[in-house]
This record gives structure tokens, C-alpha cells and sequence, in this order.
């Protein structure tokens, strides 16, 4: 077990050093000079002589190879440079907005895996059903409305027809009811097509008749094997979207004003602050390979026949 | 005949009604200069946020614009755009993905790893990445997400290529002598293409989705060009007064990715497609 956990590490590093790689370039090819918009953002003339003295500061002069290496080493120790715009470092204007963020995806995973978990499970044991066609439609909804509109749907009709809801801003827990519930739709809708199909798919198992044939109660069998094992491709759901909650978390924060990351993010975007722009998506490209590995640990708790399969089949 | 016809209609109906309503909405997209009541772009102040009436079936914005008419046209941007996106990554996808499958080998090896590259980051956050360090703008937007979808494409034309590689005729065709070039032609991609035409109908609804979702932040198609995610964007603020402004182009949006989405399912339920 412990090679495999090793393998799977070591299978992460050049996809992330890819990662860094494609947002090295990107920002090489960009038109945006550091050591002008530095100047820019410090409010100082740039002279010929002041923009060399910066480009050699920024180790811009150096050969690519070079910059690439230091950029790697400087991410390493969490260093993403100074923001254009406000001039201070990166990764604390962004560590001071983690928190909003970090609020909102917690709650939208929490509702969408209280939500999808009996809808999928008992659509699943139930097909066609009246409560399968339901779990379908809304899995349907889920997946071809746009968050964005939803939100302010959402918003219509909670908040300004209703009064329930306060439209935007944070605090207290009701402020984080609308945003989560935006966010989550689309989770709930994935999730509930994911544990729905694999507990059909269980269903059919010779295990499923065994247990069966030796007179195991039927609620035993579906709630301690069938659920069991049929959650697993929901976790793997889980861990794929981390990184889709925190794009998603972008467009529900400029719906709903919410103060997280994602729309200092955009901001960044509007105002080309490039290092910003950097760090967010190598962050979203770390949370993703390192969420994919998590999954792939706890996976093997609950199905002890993926870590097996590696040692007979290497 | 008509019973035929009828039998189609009637195992078919998610096909038949999808195809409907998207044949009606490219309809309206052609034909949006002939039935729109008045010019999307015409600012007529002394008209603005009026409720619906004969000559604005739909009310007007807060500059006086007639809402039917830039949702027609609306129609024209997204869906053109759209198109424009799904037929570029899919034709680099292609080239990519047959290149990668039958040549094989550290090329093969290579485009695939930058390929992993480009989905370990989220679509949508490379898009904005982009657009950042390129600057906001439509051109960046489409070839951002251009530069995103190919890797879909590229990855399951790889697949099938690498299973049909495998197949007796292709086997039988490099022993006849057959050039490289004219075994990719007449035997791979007929094969690849039908699947393929699947897998766009699902991929055009996302194009659209993406596409106004840019707009939506104000990043993509800019004002005045009329546009469902730039109206969703615009008419925001009269939520409390006017929220038509923002419900209609929403449910234009709605609509065409649904019937994409469940076109695309049906079709590959029928011809036994996976998914990505």
C-alpha cells in the first residue's frame, strides 16, 4: 500500500511541473512587461536606466532556462511574487481572502452530498420510480443551467420576491445559503447521476446474490455493501471537482458579491496582474492533483481491491 | 409511409424534439434581420425599461433597446461563435489525436502529457488565465477556450484510433501497400467522424455556456453586440424592477443547452457512444 501512495506522488510531479511550464509561458509570451507594470504600480517615471536596474532585480536578463528554475524554486516556498496593482505579495493578498472561499465550496459540498446521496441511492434501488424520474430531472437541470443566471433567479425569488435571504454580502449563515446553494446545483446534479449508475450497476453483482442466498437482510446488504462500494466513483466525482467548485466559486462570488478569492481573481484578470493570475491557477492546478491523490488514498480504504490489483498486476 | 413516420416519432422522440427546437433556433438566428421587430443597438432613451407593448413584444432595457430583438440576435453571436469554437478544437483535436494514436512512440507520449498539462487545470480558469495575461477581449476568449476543448477531442480520437489500429482491415491495408496517408483517409476517419458528430452535439452546449459565461463577467463579446450572457450581465442591476430583462436571456440559454445536452445523450445512447 505504502508503494502505491509513492507511486501515485511521484506520478504528480512532472504533471505539475507541466502545469508550472505552461504558466511560465504563458506569462513569457505575454505582451505585460514585469519591471514596467512594477513601475507602473509604484507610480514611478520608468527611465531606460531604472527598468534595467528593476529587470535585473526580477532576474528578467537571466536566460529562460534559468528564470524557469528560480520560478519553480520561488513557487516551492509558496513565494508567487508582488501583485502589480496593490504591490504587495501575492500569496497574502490571497491567503486573506482563502477564508470566504473556503466557506462557500465547504457549504456547497456539504449540501450537495446531503442532497445527492439518498436522492442517488434511493433513485438507484428504485429505478423508474417517481423518485428516479425526479432525481434524473433535476440531475438534468443541474448540468445545463447556467450558475450565473441561477444565482440571480435565485436571488429573484428568495430575496426580493420572498424576503428570506439577504441579496448579498457575508456573516451570518443565511448569507450562505444562496451563494452554496448556486454553487452546489451542478454538484448535486454530477453526483446524483454518479451514485445512482453505480448502484444499478452493484445491484447486478454476484455478491449482491450471495449475500442474497444466504438470507442477509435486504437493508444490510444495501447499506453496508451496496453503498459501500457503490459511493466510490461519487468520491472520485468529488475529488475531479474540486478544482471545477473553485472556478465555479468565481462566477457565484460575482453574482452574489461575495468576498472570496475568485473575484480578486477576476479583478486581477480585468487589470492583466499577471503574478495574480499565476498563482491562482498553479493553486487550482495544485488543488487538483493533490485532491485526485486524496481520493485515490481514501478510495483504497473503502475498496481494498484497487491496492490488491497493484500488487498482482504490476 | 406515415405509419413509418410515425413509428420514428415515436421511439425517437427526444431525437425528434431536440432537433426541433434547434432547427428553429438556427432558423432564428438566420432569419434574425427579417423577423426582428427593431435594431438591437438603437439607444432610445426616452423608450428605456418599458414593460411589453406592440411595438417591443418584450419590454425595452435601461438604454431603450428592444429586448426581443437583441435576444434574436443574441442568438447569432452565441451560436456562431459557438460553432466557431467546436469546429477549430475538434478539427486541432483531430490532427492531434490520429497523430498521436498511430504514429505512437514519445510523440504520442509528448502530446498526451501536455494534453494532461491542460485538464489538470479547470476549463474555465485556464480561459481566465488567458484572457488575463492576453487582455480581455473576444478574440482571446475564443481561442482560450479553443485551446482548452481540443485536448477532449484529441484524447478520445487517440482511443479510437489506437483500438482501430488493431483491426484486421487496417492490418490487411499496410500489407497491400497502402501509404499512411491514404490508410488515415479511407479507413480511420470515416470510422472517427460519426462519433465524433455525437460528441460535438454535447460539446456545443458547453461552448455556449462558456461563451456566456465570459460574457456574463463582461470579459467576452463586449456591448452593444447583443448577447445572452452580456444581457444576463447588464440587466443585473433592475432585478427588482424589471427582472424580465435578466429572465429571458437566461431561459434562451437554457433552452439551447438542454437541447444540446439531452440531443447528445440520446444520440450516443443510440449509437452506444461513450461519454468522456
Amino acid at each position: 500500500m505504502g508503494t502505491y501512495i509513492l507511486k501515485r506522488i511521484i506520478t504528480i510531479i512532472p504533471i505539475f511541473l507541466i502545469a508550472t511550464l505552461l504558466t511560465f509561458g504563458m506569462i513569457n509570451l505575454s505582451p505585460v512587461d514585469p519591471a514596467e507594470a512594477y513601475l507602473a504600480a509604484a507610480h514611478i517615471q520608468p527611465t531606460e536606466e531604472i527598468l534595467a536596474q528593476k529587470r535585473h532585480e526580477f532576474g528578467l536578463d537571466q536566460p529562460l532556462f534559468v528564470q524557469y528554475v528560480n520560478s519553480i524554486v520561488k513557487i516551492c516556498q509558496l513565494d508567487f511574487g508582488t501583485s502589480y496593482v496593490t504591490n504587495k505579495p501575492v500569496w497574502e493578498e490571497i491567503s486573506s481572502r482563502l477564508p470566504a472561499t473556503i466557506q462557500l465550496t465547504i457549504g456547497s459540498i456539504i449540501i450537495s452530498i446531503l442532497v445527492s446521496i439518498p436522492l442517488g441511492f434511493l433513485s438507484g434501488i428504485k429505478k423508474n420510480s417517481g423518485i428516479d424520474h425526479f432525481s434524473r430531472f433535476l440531475s438534468f437541470l443541474g448540468a445545463s443551467i447556467p450558475s450565473f443566471w441561477l444565482g440571480y433567479l435565485l436571488i429573484f425569488f428568495f430575496s426580493v420576491k420572498l424576503d428570506l435571504f439577504p441579496v448579498e454580502g457575508t456573516g451570518t449563515l443565511k448569507h450562505l445559503i444562496l451563494p452554496s446553494v448556486t454553487l452546489a446545483l451542478p454538484l448535486i446534479a454530477l453526483y446524483t447521476r454518479l451514485l445512482r449508475g453505480s448502484v444499478i450497476e452493484n445491484l447486478q453483482e454476484p455478491y449482491v446474490l450471495f449475500a442474497r442466498t444466504r438470507g442477509i437482510h435486504e437493508k444490510a446488504i444495501l447499506g453496508k455493501h451496496v453503498l459501500r462500494i457503490a459511493i466510490s466513483p461519487m468520491i472520485t466525482g468529488l475529488g475531479m471537482n474540486l478544482g471545477k467548485l473553485m472556478t465555479g466559486a468565481i462566477i457565484v462570488e460575482a453574482v452574489f458579491s461575495w468576498p472570496g478569492f475568485g473575484r480578486y481573481f477576476i479583478d486581477a484578470v480585468f487589470n492583466r496582474d499577471v503574478p495574480v493570475i499565476q498563482c491562482y491557477v498553479l493553486l487550482a492546478a495544485g488543488l487538483f492533483l493533490l485532491s485526485n491523490l486524496i481520493v485515490d488514498i481514501v478510495q483504497m480504504y473503502i475498496d481494498p481491491r484497487i491496492s490488491r490489483k497493484g500488487r498482482q498486476y504490476p | 409511409m406515415m405509419a413509418q413516420f410515425r413509428e420514428i416519432l415515436k421511439s425517437q422522440t427526444v431525437i425528434v424534439i431536440c432537433s426541433v427546437v434547434l432547427c428553429l433556433l438556427f432558423l432564428m438566428t438566420i432569419l434574425a434581420p427579417w423577423i426582428a421587430p427593431n435594431d438591437p443597438v438603437a439607444v432610445n432613451l426616452a423608450h428605456k425599461l418599458q414593460s411589453p407593448s406592440m411595438n417591443y413584444p418584450l419590454g425595452t432595457d435601461h438604454l431603450g433597446r428592444c429586448t426581443l430583438s437583441r435576444i434574436l440576435y443574441g442568438a447569432r453571436t452565441s451560436l456562431g461563435f459557438a460553432m466557431l469554437i467546436f469546429i477549430s478544437s475538434l478539427s486541432i483535436g483531430l490532427i492531434i489525436g490520429i497523430i498521436a494514436g498511430y504514429k505512437g512512440g514519445w510523440i504520442d507520449q509528448l502530446l498526451m502529457r501536455i494534453g494532461e498539462g491542460v485538464m489538470a487545470v479547470p476549463n474555465l480558469l485556464l480561459v481566465l488565465g488567458f484572457v488575463g495575461i492576453w487582455g480581455a477581449g473576444l478574440k482571446q476568449v475564443i481561442l482560450a477556450l479553443i485551446l482548452v476543448q481540443w485536448v477532449y477531442y484529441a484524447r478520445i480520437i487517440r482511443g479510437m484510433v489506437l483500438s482501430l489500429k488493431e483491426q484486421n482491415y487496417i492490418t490487411a491495408a499496410k500489407i497491400s501497400g497502402s501509404s499512411q496517408w491514404k490508410i488515415i483517409k479511407k479507413h480511420i476517419l470515416p470510422n472517427v467522424l460519426p462519433p465524433l458528430a455525437v460528441m460535438g452535439t454535447l460539446e456545443m452546449g458547453w461552448a455556449i455556456m462558456d461563451l456566456s459565461s465570459m460574457s456574463f463577467l463582461g470579459l467576452g463579446i463586449q456591448p452593444p453586440t447583443p448577447e445572452w450572457g452580456a444581457m444576463i450581465h447588464e440587466g443585473k442591476s433592475y432585478i427588482r424592477t424589471n427582472p424580465a430583462l435578466m429572465i429571458y436571456p437566461g431561459l434562451m440559454i437554457m433552452l439551447i443547452v438542454v437541447s444540446f445536452n439531452l440531443l447528445g445523450e440520446a444520440l450516443s445512447e443510440r449509437f452506444g457512444i461513450k461519454r468522456r
